[in-house]
């Protein structure tokens, strides 16, 4: 049996054709899941920081800083509830969560932890 | 003392043999794989090469004594066993700094790989391994750009990028390929690609392929939100028209162009790879006629001198084998380049075929790609192997998803997508890289399809170049 031929389903019409980079073509982390990833960022010594931005917006270099970098925080719990307070702050925003990689002078990584609903 | 002047010809041994020499920081050191010819000692041989290699004709000329020869030599300081190989021996040689041109890798490899390989006292040469001095690390360019700063500019982190070679190599129309490259970009990929020999042929001229693809990376983009880019190969037959075809790809807005760096040579590269510092252009090297120069394990370069070499010429991405896939690779091996493409500093290390130490400075790292004959499956491997800062090229592996390009670069994506969310959680990605895969499939149909399709293929043919290792 063959597998029926599929289409691809991507529209610059449709918004939520948009990616947001890393992660962003899984299906979205759940708590545990982001925790996970939270804790892989302190482990590496990485800073962790957020953003947030409108979605018409995201294409862009610079999204909006939530606050500064947590610079030396290695409590997941707490960056968590950073998230949670800049969402909450910005309920239609998509967030980010990056870890800064101050040694190689860049990001170690940056992964979307929460998508803003978009409706067509 | 002052000498007087011989005549006639005398053993190279005797002026170029030094055993009790220690190499300087400021030298050049150099480790030759040797096979003399029958009857001929090693100190000799080892010698020969050197001199060879360095002041030396075969016989002594009343110049010689017009300098300062003692300085200028270079010196055969070491001979060590091949292991595994009873013929062969290693001759270390170490040239002084005065002896080369500041910034010139031409200068440099004119001497080291010049006449000497066409010597008759040695049967077979290959140079193993180089180590620059700092000193002539700080006086070339490096690469353009580097990682971070591509990191930055298409705003791509914490994962290794993937392309996509377009096939078939040669023959589609400009506009049929600019389709294949949409349909990749818009799937996924970062980076589709331009192969090696497609440069501006009757079928397909350079200018109408530069201006569809880039509509394609323009579309993909705006669909997709992510940056996206095409390397626009500009390898031509001479250097006025590999910078008007760069100037184009400047012009239309593209982010990233390439060279063949063998085939165009290291003076054109070099030029090239300037512009692209001085034009805000990545640059993607690829690597053609490499193993004409690198396989044999007994005569030529090894291709580790060849990654180190280009670093020190510029380029941001170096074709650098992938262990797993249809090509040439051996892991010890691979990893040991890999470290000198993207390292500030590295250390000998014998069982990665590293010879000396290794000082970068500042100097920005290149982004190995892996391509050639790898597909999902290879996934785990591949971010094992190479970590994050690399990029994974998938040609017929992403165009010959059973349902298209999009398909294929939306599978490759999520495979990668999965294997790194799953290191990141702290699992061995390629004990789990099975299991991995198949949850991530759960919601994606093309990367099921994927799997199916290319669940039986392996490429397991042992190398042909391998470390030299002791008979087993």
């Amino acid at each position: 049996m063959t597998t029926p031929m599929k289409d691809y389903q991507s529209r610059i019409s449709d918004p939520n054709s948009r990616k947001l980079g890393t992660f962003s073509y899984l299906p979205p982390m759940d708590a545990e899941q982001v925790r996970k990833q939270i804790n892989y960022i302190v482990g590496r010594g990485w800073t962790p920081a957020i953003e947030h931005t409108e979605p018409p917006h995201a294409s862009g270099h610079y999204w909006y800083m939530w606050k500064l970098p947590m610079f030396g925080e290695t409590d997941v719990d707490r960056v968590i509830a950073e998230i949670e307070e800049c969402r909450a702050a910005n309920p239609a925003h998509h967030i980010r969560l990056i870890g800064y990689d101050n040694i190689a002078q860049t990001q170690g990584t940056s992964m979307v932890v929460h998508r803003a609903p978009i409706t067509v | 003392m002052r000498k007087s002047y011989q005549a006639g010809v005398r053993e190279y041994r005797e002026t170029y043999w030094d055993p009790h020499y220690t190499p300087k920081d400021s030298d050049i050191l150099a480790v030759f794989k040797v096979i003399p010819q029958p009857g001929v000692p090693r100190e000799e041989a080892a010698a020969a090469v050197c001199a060879e290699s360095s002041t030396a004709t075969w016989t002594t000329v009343w110049t010689d004594l017009l300098t300062d020869l003692d300085y200028y030599k270079g010196r055969a300081y070491a001979i060590e066993d091949v292991p595994g190989d009873d013929e062969a021996f290693y001759a270390f040689v170490a040239y002084p700094m005065g002896l080369f041109e500041e910034g010139s890798i031409v200068n440099v490899f004119t001497s080291l790989v010049g006449n000497v390989f066409g010597f008759k006292a040695v049967r077979a040469l290959r140079l193993e391994d180089v180590r620059f001095p700092l000193w002539f690390v700080t006086t070339c360019d490096g690469p353009p750009h580097g990682i971070q700063v591509e990191r930055d500019k298409l705003d791509k982190y914490g994962r290794p990028l993937l392309g996509c070679t377009i096939k078939p190599k040669l023959g589609l129309s400009a506009k049929n390929y600019g389709r294949a490259v949409y349909e990749c970009l818009r799937g996924g990929l970062d980076f589709t690609k331009d192969d090696e020999n497609v440069n501006s042929q009757p079928f397909m001229r350079w200018r109408d392929r530069f201006e569809f693809c880039q509509e394609a990376i323009e579309k993909a983009e705006k669909e997709t939100g992510e940056r996206k880019g095409h390397y626009l190969n500009v390898t031509a037959p001479n250097m006025e028209e590999i910078y008007r075809r760069a100037e184009f790809a400047k012009e239309i807005g593209t982010p990233i162009i390439m060279s063949d760096y063998l085939t165009i040579g290291w003076a054109a590269h070099s030029s090239l790879s300037r512009w692209c510092r001085a034009n805000g252009m990545l640059l993607h090297v690829h690597r053609a006629m490499h193993g004409v120069i690198d396989r044999n394990p007994r005569h030529g370069i090894n291709f580790r001198v060849l990654a180190k070499l280009l670093r020190l010429l510029g380029g941001d991405h170096l074709h650098s084998g992938t262990v797993v896939g249809k090509l040439e690779g051996d892991r010890a091996a691979t990893l040991g380049w890999v470290d000198l493409m993207r390292e500030r500093y590295v250390k000998e290390d014998r069982s990665r075929g590293l010879f000396f130490d290794q000082p970068w400075g500042h100097m920005a790292p290149v982004m190995p790609v892996a391509s050639g004959g790898i597909h999902v499956w290879h996934m785990p491997a591949l971010l094992s192997i190479f970590g994050d800062d690399a990029v994974f090229q998938f040609g017929g592996g992403t165009l010959g998803h059973p349902w298209g390009n999009a398909a294929g670069a939306a599978a490759n994506r999520i495979a990668l997508e999965a294997c790194v969310r799953a290191r990141n959680e702290g699992r061995d990605v390629e004990r789990e890289g099975k299991d991995i895969l198949t949850t991530a499939a759960q919601s994606s149909p093309e990367l099921k399809m994927a799997m199916e399709t290319w669940r039986e293929i392996k490429f397991e043919f042992d190398v042909v170049d391998k470390l030299d290792a002791p008979h087993r």
